[in-house]
């Protein structure tokens, strides 16, 4: 039995089959993960100013880079072990640099929240034994996390839901479009407009009083009746609500203390973010978007996005993260002229344009470690596949010692 | 996947009993539950027949990988999340603390197993729609989504 890392539900019940030293087939993971355990097509090389090199020219050509930054950022980490993304943060404090990941654009508000202790959360094996009403709220679990129904939440029996999801379960899914995920909840999916999510939660807010809302009457207050029934009901809050409440994301949680009986759970996509979003919470007291100096500073002026934009840093250093892929245009610019150091074990976009490039092993497959599910939960990663790549936390290591 | 109607519709529809069965409608049926083949009917044979023929030949190929009890798995469609795993009544009779509870099948007694990312159905004549006391089970299509399970 061996741990997926294709998503942040860290499956650890799948089986692979190895043949000459690689892995041949891989049993009861979806295709995402499936997809993981088959390896990246286009490998890394070591690389300076896009030319090939060795491995310890790369390492020491990036320190150098580290060094001679005045301002430096270190961004990614949501794709590495715990081990790498502490290493990764006691680089960030030697060098007084700034540290980002992908939840700076992601679910880090809400998780920001979860880890205060603002809302109410458990864990997926309560969800598995204990719920029966499950909210999906802007999330498509279906497609991002494709075990997360079958494993945890909808089919499942669990110790006080014997009859699963034909008697003793209800899927409710709130979102703009009829998703994946919507199309199983079938009677009970309630489609919003873009943005609309502030008004559906003032309009509930309303109906859990007794009043009549203005928003979709009938149906609101079938909603309120159906949450206020709940023995034990979970929001499984997804990317399109944290996106589309993130100026005022205390409604949520207003929400959530009119719901006695109900739990928020963020739908995490990349496998590890939770743990660098806990790592750095118990360091500084914040998520991401820190600069360390003599204290650590948060500020939204450190976000990824908002830094390259107003061209506020001289060189970044990215592990396991493609940004130029998955970043806004306006970035590109700014990303194109300073020296980027890139450590992923797969050719990205990233590493193409990067000035140092540093091969790594995949996690979960080349190298182990431990990793937080999206509910909190510390899972040990194992190692698939015999190589000799260097793990994350070895380049970071190496990296330190070269300053 | 073909209508009874859209097989009927390509038929001689003379109702000529040749193939054994009592009228045209009667074989599209047969048909499409593979009991019978296109080329027992002998009026479409016949070279004015040739396009129809191929037509109705054409829509019957989806069919031609179904299983014992009718069962197609769209590879090209599934994601392997393993709904159909944990939903089929089959599979948690067989093995409750492994497929019923969300988990992998702990034994080889169950229907779907996720192999590659994809759904594979073994022990298919487990599945209630086989057998003598068949019953119209519709767990693994109901929360498949994309619609990578049917039946014909």
């Amino acid at each position: 039995m061996v741990t997926c890392t294709g998503c942040a539900l860290l499956c650890e019940d799948i089986e692979v089959v190895l043949e000459n030293g690689g892995i041949k087939e891989s049993r009861n993971a979806c295709r995402r993960g499936a997809a993981r355990f088959r390896g990246c097509k286009n490998r890394l090389a070591p690389s300076v100013d896009k030319k090939q090199t060795d491995i310890d020219t790369a390492i020491k050509k990036a320190a150098e880079i580290l060094k001679n930054a005045k301002s430096l950022m270190l961004f990614g980490w949501s794709n590495s072990t715990c081990e790498a993304q502490a290493k990764g943060i006691q680089l960030a404090k030697k060098l007084n640099a700034a540290i980002d990941d992908t939840s700076s654009f992601c679910q880090g508000l809400l998780i920001e929240r979860v880890l205060q202790k603002k809302f109410r959360t458990c864990s997926l094996e309560d969800v598995r034994n204990r719920a029966d009403v499950l909210v999906y709220w802007g999330s498509d679990a279906q497609d991002s996390q494709p075990r997360h129904l079958s494993r945890f939440s909808v089919f499942p029996r669990g110790e006080s839901r014997q009859r699963g999801y034909e008697e003793d379960r209800l899927a409710i899914a709130i979102d703009v479009r009829e998703s994946n995920t919507a199309k199983i909840c079938k009677g009970h999916f309630y489609r919003i407009p873009l943005k609309g999510d502030r008004e559906f939660i003032l309009a509930l807010m309303e109906a859990l009083v007794g009043k009549v809302p203005k928003y979709d009457a009938k149906r609101m207050l079938e909603l309120a009746g159906i949450m206020k029934k709940a023995e034990f009901g979970v929001i499984f809050a997804g990317i399109g609500l944290t996106y589309s409440i993130k100026d005022d994301i205390d409604i949520l949680v207003s929400l959530a203390d009119m719901l006695p009986n109900f739990h928020v759970m963020p739908m995490v996509g990349h496998y590890n973010m939770r743990g660098f979003n806990e790592a750095l919470f118990k360091e500084t007291g914040f998520v991401n978007r820190v600069k360390f100096g003599v204290k650590p500073v948060h500020d939204n002026k450190y976000a990824v996005v908002e830094a390259l934009k107003s061209k506020s840093i001289d060189a970044l250093l990215i592990t396991g993260s493609d940004p130029l892929s998955s970043l806004p245009r306006s970035i590109l610019s700014h990303l194109a002229s300073i020296p980027v150091i890139c450590i992923d074990p797969c050719v990205t976009l990233t590493s193409k344009i990067a000035a140092v490039t540093i091969p790594a092993a995949a996690s979960g497959l080349e190298c182990g470690g431990s990793a937080v599910r999206m509910d909190g939960k510390v899972i040990e990663i194992s190692k698939v596949v015999e190589n000799s790549y260097l793990t994350d936390a070895q380049i970071l290591t190496r990296l330190m010692e070269g300053l | 996947m073909p209508t009874v109607m859209e097989l009927y519709q390509l038929l001689p529809k003379t109702n000529c009993k040749k193939c054994g069965e009592s009228t045209c409608m009667a074989f599209s049926v047969a048909l499409l539950s593979r009991k019978k083949k296109v080329s027992e009917c002998t009026p479409i044979l016949e070279e004015s027949f040739k396009k129809q023929k191929e037509k109705l030949e054409s829509l019957l190929l989806p069919t031609a990988g179904a299983e014992e009890t009718g069962m197609i798995v769209h590879p090209e469609l599934c994601t392997g999340c393993g709904n159909c795993v944990v939903a089929c009544p089959v599979d948690v009779a067989n093995d409750p603390h492994g497929a019923g509870t969300g988990c992998a099948p702990t034994n080889d007694k169950v229907i779907f197993k996720v192999m590659d990312g994809k759904v594979v159905a073994f022990n298919i004549k487990e599945c209630r729609r086989f057998g003598k006391n068949r019953v119209l089970c519709y767990a693994c299509i109901d929360p498949c989504p994309t619609g990578a399970i049917e039946f014909v």
